[in-house]
C-alpha cells in the first residue's frame, strides 16, 4: 500500500509547508515564487513519468499545460463553468486527446517518437494560432467576473494556489503510485529493453499510450489553474517552447526515474532561472547556462542530482524514492 | 490554373534548399545513429554566416556559400568533440539531450547577440525569369542551382573519394570497418563536420531568399526531419529528391490554405509516412 510508504508523508508534508508559508504573513510576493516553484515541479514529475519511467523522451510536453489552458479558460470564461469542474475537464479533455495521438504516435520507437513529439508542439500551435473560437494569436481574456463567483479576486487567487499545491501534490503520488506498481514495472522493462517486454507479454503501445495520457492530465489541469489566474492566454504563453525544453533540464538534473528527483530538480531550476532572470548581467544567458547544465549533466552524470545521493547513500533509495 | 503552376515551379525551387538541409541531418543521422537536435541551431548560424560576410564584404553572396562551408565544417568539429563523441554509442536518450543542449547553447547566444528581431540579406540576381504574369526571382533559381551543384559534390565525394568511400563504409557497419584499417573517430567526427556544413550552407541560401531570426531553423528543422523521413535514412541524395517535394507540395497547397496552417500539414505527412513506411519511400523495404 502506498500509505505504507514513508515518502508517501513526505509528500504530504511538503505540500503543507508550500501552504503554511505563505499564508503565515499574507505573504503574496512568496506566494508567486512557490507557484511557479509548483508549476515546475508539475511538469517535471509528469515529464519524469516518460522520460525517466518510461525512456521515451517528449520534447512536447508543454502542448498538454497550454491546451488545458486554452480549455480550461475557455469553459471558465465562455462558458461560465466555475474553476474546479473547467479545470478537471480540461484535463480530462486533453488527456483523451493525448490517448488517441499516443495510439497514433506511439506506435513509432525511441527517437522517432522524440521527432513526432516536436511536431506535435508546432501542430498543435499551428492548428491553436489558426482557432477562431479560441481567439487565433491574440488569444482569450478573463472577464473578471468569472472572480465574482470565487467571492473576489484577492480570495480566487489564494483559492488558485491552494489547488495548484494540490496538483502538485498529487503529480508526486501519482509517480509514487505509478512506480510500485505492475504498471510502472511494465513501463520500466519498455525503458529497458522494448523487444523484450513485449516478448513477456507488455502491451507495450497500449502502456505508452496510456502513461503518455496519464502524463497530460495534471498538467493540463495545472495549465487551467496557472492561466485562470493569470487572466489571459495566447499561443505564444501557452505553447512557450522554452519551457518545456527546461522541464527537460529540470529533469535531468534533478535524476530522472526517481519522484523526488523530478521534484527537487524542478524547484532548484526554478530557484536558479529566477535568479537568473533578474540578474542583470546574466539575464540574457539564462537559455546558455541551462543548456551548459543540461550537457554537464549528460555528458557526467546521467543519474542527476539524485543518483548522486543514491551513490554517496544507498540506503536512502528506501526512503525518498 | 497557372497561378498553381507559378506555384508549383517556385515550390520546387526552394524545395531543393530544404533538401539540402535534410542531407546534412541524414548524413549525420545514417553515420552514427544520432539524432542532431543542433541542426536547427546551425541552419540559422549559416543564415547569420552569411548576413555578416555579405555585410562585410558586399560581393555576390551566392559565391560567400564557399566560406560559409568552411565556418560549417569548422563548427561541426567543435560541436563534435564538444557534444557528441561522448555519446555515440550510448543510448539514443544521451545523444537527443546533448545535442540539444548544445542547441539551447547557440540559440541563447545568438538570442543575446542578434535578439530575435528579423534580417535579411539584402542581395539580389537580376536575372528573373518571367512566365506570364508570374515572375519567378533570380535568387530562387541561382539558390535552387547551388543547392543540386553542392548535392552533387556532395554525392561524388561519397562515392568516388577514399575518405567519402571510408564514410559510408562506417555508416554500413563500424566494426568491420575498423577491423579494415580506418579510424572511426576520425571518420565520425568528418561525417558530422559535413553535416553541419550542409545545414549552416542550407541556411546561408535561404537566407537569400526570406528574411530570417535565430529562431527560423527551427522551422527548417522540421521540414528537415519530415524529409529525412520520407527519403529513408542514410540516404543523402533521395534527402534531396525528397526535399523537392516537400517544396512541391507546399507549392500546391499554398494558393488554397494559409501559410500558418503548413506546420500542421508537414506534421500530418511526417506521422503518415512514419507509420505507413517506416523506411522511407527511397528506403529498403527489409528491416535495418
Amino acid at each position: 500500500m502506498i500509505l505504507r510508504r514513508p515518502f508517501f508523508w513526505i509528500i504530504l508534508l511538503v505540500a503543507a509547508g508550500f501552504v503554511y508559508a505563505p499564508l503565515r504573513n499574507n505573504n503574496v510576493l512568496l506566494r508567486e515564487d512557490l507557484i511557479l516553484m509548483a508549476i515546475a515541479i508539475i511538469l517535471a514529475s509528469n515529464l519524469n513519468l516518460m522520460i525517466g519511467y518510461t525512456g521515451y523522451v517528449n520534447f512536447g510536453h508543454i502542448v498538454f499545460y497550454g491546451l488545458g489552458g486554452y480549455v480550461g479558460l475557455y469553459l471558465t470564461t465562455v462558458r461560465g463553468w466555475n474553476l474546479v469542474l473547467s479545470a478537471v475537464v480540461a484535463g480530462v479533455v486533453v488527456s483523451v486527446c493525448a490517448l488517441l495521438f499516443g495510439l497514433a504516435i506511439l506506435r513509432l520507437r525511441g527517437a522517432y517518437f522524440a521527432l513526432a513529439t516536436i511536431g506535435v508542439l508546432e501542430a498543435v500551435q499551428a492548428f491553436v494560432s489558426n482557432f477562431d473560437p479560441w481567439g487565433r494569436s491574440t488569444g482569450m481574456y478573463l472577464s473578471f467576473n468569472s472572480y465574482q463567483s470565487l467571492g473576489g479576486a484577492r480570495r480566487a487567487l489564494w483559492i488558485t494556489y491552494f489547488l495548484i499545491i494540490a496538483v502538485m501534490a498529487l503529480s508526486m503520488i501519482v509517480s509514487l503510485a505509478i512506480k510500485n506498481s505492475k504498471f510502472g514495472l511494465g513501463l520500466f522493462a519498455i525503458r529497458e529493453d522494448e523487444d523484450a517486454a513485449v516478448v513477456l507479454g507488455v502491451n507495450a503501445t497500449m502502456y505508452k499510450a496510456i502513461i503518455y495520457s496519464v502524463s497530460a492530465f495534471l498538467p493540463a489541469v495545472a495549465g487551467a489553474l496557472m492561466f485562470f489566474k493569470n487572466g489571459m492566454i495566447d499561443p505564444s504563453i501557452a505553447f512557450e517552447y522554452m519551457l518545456s525544453l527546461e522541464g527537460i533540464v529540470m529533469l535531468m538534473l534533478g535524476g530522472q526515474g526517481s519522484v523526488i528527483g523530478a521534484a527537487l530538480g524542478g524547484s532548484l531550476y526554478e530557484k536558479l532561472r529566477s535568479y537568473l532572470l533578474t540578474s542583470p548581467v546574466l539575464s540574457n544567458f539564462h537559455l546558455v547556462i541551462a543548456g551548459g547544465l543540461l550537457l554537464m549533466v549528460v555528458l557526467f552524470a546521467p543519474g542527476g542530482l539524485i543518483g548522486w545521493v543514491y551513490r554517496l547513500v544507498p540506503r536512502a533509495r528506501k526512503v525518498i524514492e | 490554373m497557372s497561378g498553381v503552376l507559378a506555384s508549383m515551379i517556385d515550390g520546387v525551387l526552394v524545395g531543393a534548399v530544404y533538401g539540402l538541409a535534410a542531407m546534412g541531418l541524414s548524413l549525420i543521422w545514417g553515420v552514427m545513429d544520432v539524432i542532431n537536435l543542433t541542426h536547427g541551431a546551425m541552419i540559422a548560424l549559416g543564415m547569420f554566416c552569411m548576413y555578416l560576410l555579405f555585410a562585410a564584404t558586399g560581393i555576390n553572396a551566392y559565391l560567400l556559400l564557399l566560406p560559409t562551408i568552411g565556418v560549417g565544417l569548422l563548427l561541426g568539429l567543435i560541436v563534435y568533440w564538444m557534444a557528441v563523441h561522448w555519446v555515440v554509442g550510448r543510448s539514443m536518450l544521451m545523444s537527443l539531450l546533448s545535442t540539444f543542449a548544445v542547441n539551447m547553447m547557440v540559440i541563447g547566444i545568438g538570442t543575446a547577440v542578434w535578439s530575435t528581431s528579423p534580417y535579411n540579406v539584402n542581395f539580389r540576381v537580376r536575372h528573373d525569369i518571367t512566365m506570364g504574369a508570374y515572375t519567378f526571382t533570380g535568387n530562387h533559381i541561382a539558390a535552387a542551382i547551388s543547392a543540386v551543384v553542392i548535392a552533387l559534390a556532395l554525392q561524388l565525394f561519397l562515392y568516388h573519394t577514399r575518405t567519402g568511400k571510408a564514410i559510408r563504409a562506417v555508416a554500413d557497419n563500424r566494426e568491420a570497418a575498423e577491423l579494415m584499417g580506418i579510424s572511426s573517430t576520425a571518420v565520425l567526427s568528418i561525417a558530422f563536420a559535413i553535416g553541419i556544413a550542409l545545414a549552416c550552407t542550407s541556411g546561408a541560401l535561404v537566407s537569400t531568399l526570406f528574411p530570417f531570426t535565430i529562431l527560423s531553423g527551427g522551422v527548417y528543422q522540421l521540414k528537415s526531419f519530415v524529409v529525412t523521413i520520407l527519403a529513408g535514412l542514410g540516404k543523402p541524395f533521395g534527402a534531396l529528391v525528397a526535399g523537392v517535394l516537400l517544396g512541391l507540395l507546399e507549392g500546391v497547397v499554398t494558393p488554397f490554405i494559409a501559410v500558418s496552417w503548413i506546420p500542421l500539414i508537414e506534421f500530418g505527412l511526417f506521422v503518415v509516412v512514419l507509420v505507413v513506411f517506416p523506411q522511407g519511400i527511397f528506403g529498403k523495404r527489409a528491416t535495418s
